[in-house]
């Protein structure tokens, strides 16, 4: 079971439950391959640095998962074959970028708690 | 009357800044390919790598900086070709 880390990107012209349901259907397919989800993060609707399939914009998802070197083939032909998705990067997880992901993760939850904190005090 | 130049003010030679590579200098050991920002760093207003010779780094993390704009480009998260990018 290595780890890999997945972003892809889905045409803005889905509307949000659009692109959360490609994004369940990757996951479950991931799961029906036996993979555990590590983390998601959704960075919803961002500018594109240049246009893709004349498309200036896109609703980007990271997914970090690890799972057994088989699933990834047929994981990417199911990207491949799915219209929704204007892009997508798979890329395995060394011991550094694993430290990363997790340092990036803690990060993330302070400043969540510091904000709600000081939510809670105003 | 071999009365040497004096200067009115002593030229200040530049002094040379010792270059060092940014990553080994705070221990970064991966270079994310999703915080654009940070890599835009290392690129020049066209959104080309500046060089080693330019920026310090060291070979090793010189590759990982390469490899990880690639994939940003690749993303999308950066242009391959820009203009005053900064």
């Amino acid at each position: 079971m290595n780890r890999y880390e997945t972003v892809f990107i889905m045409t803005p012209v889905l509307s949000e439950e659009q692109a959360a349901e490609t994004v369940d259907k990757f996951k479950k397919f991931l799961k029906g391959k036996g993979a555990k989800i590590k983390h998601e993060e959704n960075w919803g609707l961002r500018k594109l640095a240049y246009p893709i399939q004349k498309k200036t914009t896109g609703f980007y998802q990271l997914l970090e998962f690890e799972a057994p070197g088989e699933a990834i083939g047929p994981f990417e032909t199911e990207f491949r074959r799915d219209e929704r998705i204007l892009r997508f990067l798979t890329t395995a997880m060394d011991k550094y970028h694993v430290q990363y992901a997790e340092s990036r993760r803690n990060k993330a939850k302070d400043k969540k708690e510091k904000s709600s904190e000081a939510k809670a005090e105003a | 009357m071999s009365e040497e130049i004096r200067y009115l003010n002593p030229i200040d030679i530049e002094t040379k800044q010792e270059k060092y590579c940014r990553f080994k200098k705070h221990g970064i050991k991966y270079v994310d390919y999703k915080d654009a920002d940070f890599l835009l760093k290392l690129c020049n207003e066209q959104g080309k790598l500046l060089p080693r010779r330019i920026t310090g780094t060291s070979l090793k993390y010189q590759r990982k900086v390469a490899q990880a704009v690639k994939k940003a480009r690749h993303l999308a998260l950066m242009p391959y070709v820009a203009d005053m990018l900064k």
